[in-house]
């Protein structure tokens, strides 16, 4: 139990009535101040529940945990002062304006009037929306929602932040923009627990992630030891046809970790340095005379985490809420790329 | 120990008693203002909250105006009355749709993670009501008057009848927010409150004597709260014996908000 853990949980349970939903299963994990958790994992494994406790919007059923060494349960009223939460779910009012909401959250976090007006303004010109500002939300994109939605969570200028999914759904220029944000925070001191399915998001904004499946922490570390442990990268090469796919695995061989595959006309091998070994492929290929017509060096998704930590590919998700809905378990590679184009 | 400059100081320590009420009072008030702004925004749901108590004043009055007689007096001054608690029992309807609206918003979720007291999503919510039905009120009195009604005690009697249907009116939008927080959804709320509203307003002495009903409904028809508090408004604005129907309708007004508001707080702090 260090002195300066800004978010504790240990052990917690959490079981929904309603068709016996284990939701969290003895989840524990902690970190420090001034650092961003990632906690990623499939639909359905109780990210959304974590936060949900942690936000003490919902109570646990066994285990416990600490914001800033209060009780959610105990000293709520005192864990509410210190939290913002921001999600998927943009919670706003629909039909007031973004500076209306802005300034009602504030009221509610008991800044005076004229501070909870003045600090709308930062915000809405923080987040580009003063010339939306006295428009009422059934105008805004959902992007710009979402930004509000960020905006409202920082209203008070809470020291701990809770992002649910954050940038799930959202359009590429929008999440560039909400990680730079994050950032920015973080420099300023605050901690950030950031939950999400993706991989690359929390390879870019963690300090430290924890692995949730099944209610349950699976493994802990940084972004890089996490990959370490899942090891390597894979490099793709495309050729002309199958026999210059063959005659490429011979030449390139020497730069894998393992005996490289080949497919039709792609050869396709795990590597450990990704670039070095893309670039010393690259011109050995050119040196034996090969035309190569691609070269693709794919990251480590979390298909490939759940693949190495657990076996199997990540199970599709037993419901973790009321709204969750009937999601298979991980988007699929094309699903995300079309979510993010 | 905060990074934060606007946040109160974290130091566990829950707030006093007054300092609680304080802030339920700041909260409730920051909560109507969102409902009373929302409004304002939306032109649309103020004209249908205004088209409501026109037609049923203008409906009733000129329909069943010359249908009905034998009622002591004119039966314009007889009817107003009981048109003005009627139409606040309908008018309550979007307590229950709303407050069911309401539940199902991601907002919610956001006020019960901030340090706002909780139960001021709900008395907040019923402060606007209170206020719409006090605009619904003045505007349904003016047409009144346009339309034939007067006066037949005097002024001070006249408003403290106006005092107890808007009294009324509160408990009954409490009923009908509970009525919201315990279904599932706005289109149940809605449907819900039907039941509720056809037999206590129409069973009653709001549009003609009980005592032409026959005499199982009667039963039924001169000892419930809409009838109570219409015999009591109508002692006040039309006439007749006074001091026992309005203690009566008073009472029942009184009673029905004692017992709603409570049950409706708690119910809405107790879901999850």
């Amino acid at each position: 139990m260090a002195a300066d853990s800004a978010i504790e949980v240990h052990d917690l349970t959490k079981i929904f009535r309603k068709g016996q939903v284990r939701a969290l299963d003895g989840l524990s994990f902690e970190t420090p101040r001034g650092t961003v958790l990632g906690v990623l994992g499939p639909n359905g494994a109780g990210k959304t529940t974590a936060v949900r406790i942690l936000s003490t919007v919902l109570r646990p059923d066994g285990g416990g945990a600490s914001i800033l060494g209060l009780d959610v349960v105990k000293q709520a009223a005192a864990v509410r002062r210190t939290i913002g939460l921001a999600g998927q779910y943009a919670a706003v009012d629909e039909n007031l304006s973004g500076r209306q909401n802005l300034t009602m959250i504030g009221r509610l976090s008991h800044l005076s009037g004229r501070v909870a007006r003045q600090r709308a303004d930062e915000l809405l010109e923080q987040f580009e929306l003063t010339d939306a500002a006295a428009r009422s939300l059934k105008t805004y994109s959902g992007g710009m929602r979402r930004r509000l939605d960020l905006a409202a969570a920082l209203v008070a200028e809470p020291p701990i932040l809770f992002f649910d999914e954050p940038t799930t759904g959202l359009d590429p220029k929008t999440r560039q923009d909400m990680w730079a944000w994050t950032e920015r925070l973080v420099a300023k001191g605050t901690t950030v627990l950031l939950t999400t399915q993706y991989l690359e998001e929390a390879d870019r904004l963690a300090d430290t992630v924890v692995v949730v499946n099944h209610g349950r922490a699976i493994a802990q570390g940084t972004p890089d030891t996490l990959k370490a442990d899942i090891g390597t990268t894979v490099l793709l090469i495309t050729l002309g046809d199958h026999e210059a796919a063959r005659r490429a695995a011979g030449v390139v061989a020497p730069f894998g970790t393992h005996v490289p595959s080949v497919e039709a006309e792609r050869v396709e091998m795990q590597v450990e340095h990704g670039a070095r070994a893309g670039s010393e492929a690259m011109r050995a290929l050119d040196a034996a005379g090969i035309t190569v017509h691609g070269l693709v060096l794919r990251e480590p998704s979390l298909d490939d985490v759940f693949l190495q930590l657990t076996g199997h590919r990540a199970e599709s998700g037993s419901e973790e809420g009321p709204c969750e809905d009937q999601h298979p378990g991980l988007l699929d590679h094309d699903e995300r790329e079309r979510l993010r184009s | 120990m905060t990074t934060g400059t606007l946040a109160p100081s974290v130091d566990g320590r829950d707030p006093g008693h007054l300092e609680r009420v304080r802030w339920l009072l700041s909260d409730t008030l920051t909560i109507a203002w969102r409902w009373l702004a929302a409004m304002v925004r939306l032109p649309e749901s103020i004209v249908f909250s205004v088209i409501q108590p026109v037609l049923l004043v203008l409906m009733f009055r000129y329909v069943f105006g010359g249908a009905i007689t034998g009622v002591p007096g004119s039966y314009v001054d007889y009817l107003m009355p009981g048109i003005f608690v009627q139409t606040v029992t309908f008018g309550a309807v979007i307590s229950a749709v709303g407050m069911a609206e309401d539940l199902q918003k991601g907002i919610i979720e956001r006020f019960r993670a901030l340090p706002m007291a909780r139960a001021a999503v709900v008395t907040g919510r019923s402060l606007s009501d209170l206020t719409r039905n006090f605009g619904s009120i003045l505007l349904m009195t003016g047409l009144g008057f346009a339309v034939g009604f007067r006066i037949q005690t005097n002024v001070p009697a006249f408003i403290a009848g106006l005092g107890i249907l808007l009294l009324f009116s509160w408990a009954i939008s409490w009923g009908f927010a509970l009525l919201g927080l315990v279904v599932s959804s706005p289109e149940t709320a809605q449907l819900a409150t039907f039941p509720v509203l056809l037999p206590f307003t129409f069973a009653s002495s709001a549009f003609v004597p009980v005592d032409r009903m026959p005499g199982w409904l009667q039963a039924f028809a001169k000892s419930q709260p809409v009838s109570e508090v219409v015999d009591g408004c109508r002692a006040l604005m039309s006439g007749g014996p006074t001091a026992r129907p309005v203690l009566i309708a008073l009472a029942w007004s009184l009673g029905m908000l004692a017992v709603l508001a409570p049950l409706a707080v708690r119910r809405y702090i107790r879901t999850d």
